[in-house]
């Protein structure tokens, strides 16, 4: 990406910072009163259970006193976008990355579930596509299933899988991973079909008049003329895989991970911690994508076909 | 079929009909035809005449209804078996992930070529279309015509003694065309294959061919068969000699008299 094609997004992340910023304000504005008020503020009105009554808006209209303890304070409701980044600073550079409040270490424990999972998902994706367009019952059978698949909810899916393998003493990193792997697989098998049927007739003409077998067929056509749509879904897949991850880590009540920094943030520590855990997951899926992209590109310049996607 | 040389492909009462959701569509009917080793023969007829279908037929991806055809003895799968005919579509249709070289070699691996012997054909009909020099070049970077003649070298690799054509040059500019059909009047002269040759153009059909089959459509059938007086040298401007000009006639009377429906 050029500098041209960095600056609209700059913009963009700007844009919402400022909206993040300025939202800091009437979202904190009843904790930072009663804040302001035990370090000797006056606020009005007196009574926090008055304060109830009234808009973060309108409150601090009544109390501009009040605007800087909005970004001060410990336990925020909001986190400014000033105090995740000292988080994310402080979780990501002064903590040794096998400490279990480094966020490298989160990271770690996330990305490997992730890279398994996609690992497994892309190679199912890819063999049921083959299956699909080489084999007429697989074709009718196994596309509605990958649909279906993928309306049920995860969440309400990830338990069980994880509580069933767990009763059969699979724990750690594989349940995750097949998470990972039933959320990543699917867009590989549309993809891949699509990808596998994309020669048209008169190249598969052209290699019957070779009188090419169907192995000749899938390696010197169908499979290269499917790389395109291949790269495409294995975007999706590896960010679909980070979720199907997080996402299993949730009710676990995992120990680590991006899932359990998400848990501990919600439910007992400081709001911090989830949104750096949230940010931190960003980043991890645009470098996975990212790096795709730039397997992608590698790849497809090396076959020639750097122009055609 | 007393004829000292037995004809390359022989069709007796070719009958075709596609079941399409509009009823039945007969493609072929009973279409008869001889063509000898070495002759050039152009099909030419409107849309829906049955040109490519009967090429297709000798090629063996359609197969007839009813009627007989023969490829050199054999019937056109076992002919294709044998590599008896490369064939070069209306579109190159090149692998665009595949360098010219790369593609011209795409049959000869298929079909099993040692690699020495691949790299030695493939040069050999690469310089056979003027296209030496450009062998690790990719499609894209390569002009309309000169994908076709790329195409037209990859179904030369194998060295099958029947080319057949279906609409080769349709899709280029007419400059390109008439270079490109200089060259196969050539190519056709130093390798002396038997060409069959589907065309829409009528001075195309008259400046390169032998034999002259006009089509007409509802049903598919040959309305005329013309043996070309032309000498088998023949310079560009033979298309403005009064005996070009007569054939040409002749064609456009054949195609006009099978035309009277619509």
């Amino acid at each position: 990406m050029n500098i041209r094609g960095i600056f609209p997004a700059l913009v963009i992340v700007g844009f919402i910072l400022a909206i993040w910023t300025v939202a800091v304000i009437p979202m904190n504005a009843h904790l930072a009163a009663d804040q302001s008020q035990r370090d000797g503020i006056v606020v009005t009105p007196d009574a926090a259970r008055d304060r109830q009554a009234y808009l973060g808006l309108t409150l601090v209209l009544k109390n501009p006193a009040i605007i800087p303890m909005t970004y001060a304070l410990a336990r925020p409701r909001l986190p400014s976008p000033h105090q995740v980044a000292i988080e994310m600073y402080e979780t990501i550079f002064t903590k040794p990355p096998t400490s279990r409040r480094s966020l490298v270490y989160h990271a770690w424990v996330t990305l490997s579930a992730t890279l398994l999972g996609f690992v497994i998902g892309t190679s199912l994706g890819v063999m049921l596509a083959v299956g699909i367009v080489y084999n007429r019952t697989m074709d009718k059978s196994v596309m509605p299933w990958a649909i279906t698949s993928q309306t049920i909810p995860i969440l309400a899916l990830a338990p069980m899988i994880i509580v069933m393998l767990g009763s059969i003493g699979i724990q750690g990193l594989l349940p995750k991973s097949i998470i990972s792997a039933y959320l990543s697989f699917f867009p590989v098998v549309v993809g891949m079909v699509k990808g596998l049927r994309s020669p048209d007739g008169m190249q598969l003409d052209l290699l019957r008049t070779y009188s090419a077998n169907a192995n000749q067929g899938f390696w010197k056509l169908r499979l290269p003329a499917s790389m395109p749509y291949l790269f495409a879904s294995l975007k999706i897949g590896i960010s679909a895989a980070l979720v199907g991850a997080i996402v299993g880590e949730l009710p676990t009540g995992a120990r680590a991970g991006f899932g359990a920094r998400i848990l501990v943030g919600d439910q007992y520590g400081p709001l911090m911690i989830l949104w750096a855990a949230l940010f931190g997951a960003a980043l991890t899926a645009a470098a996975l994508v990212g790096i795709v992209t730039l397997i992608e590109r590698s790849t497809l310049r090396r076959m020639g076909m750097a122009g055609t996607s | 079929m007393n004829s000292i040389i037995d004809p390359v492909i022989s069709a007796r009462n070719l009958d075709l009909t596609f079941e399409t959701n509009d009823g039945p569509v007969h493609a072929l009917k009973d279409v008869s035809l001889d063509i000898n080793k070495g002759d050039f023969v152009s099909f030419i007829g409107p849309s829906g005449c049955g040109k490519t279908t009967f090429l297709r037929c000798i090629a063996g991806l359609e197969t007839p209804t009813a009627g007989e055809i023969s490829v050199n003895g054999m019937s056109p799968d076992e002919a294709r078996r044998a590599r008896a005919y490369g064939y070069v579509f209306q579109a190159a249709g090149l692998y665009p992930w595949r360098t010219i070289g790369g593609n011209i070699r795409l049959p000869l691996e298929i079909m099993g070529f040692s690699k020495a012997e691949q790299a030695e054909r493939v040069s050999r009909v690469m310089d056979l279309v003027d296209l030496d020099g450009f062998k690790n070049k990719f499609p894209w970077q390569l002009s309309g015509g000169m994908q076709q003649r790329a195409s037209i070298a990859r179904a030369l690799a194998f060295d099958a003694d029947i080319l057949l054509m279906d609409e080769p040059f349709g899709a280029l500019d007419e400059i390109v065309r008439d270079h490109l059909n200089e060259q196969l009047l050539k190519l056709w002269a130093r390798t002396e294959k038997t060409i069959g040759f589907v065309t829409h153009s009528i001075p195309e059909a008259v400046y390169l061919s032998t034999k002259i089959v006009v089509m007409s459509p509802r049903p598919g059938r040959i309305t005329d068969v013309i043996d070309s007086p032309l000498p088998k040298e023949r310079p560009l401007d033979i298309r403005d000699s009064p005996e070009f000009i007569e054939i040409a006639h002749r064609v456009r009377d054949g195609l006009r008299a099978g035309h009277v429906d619509d």
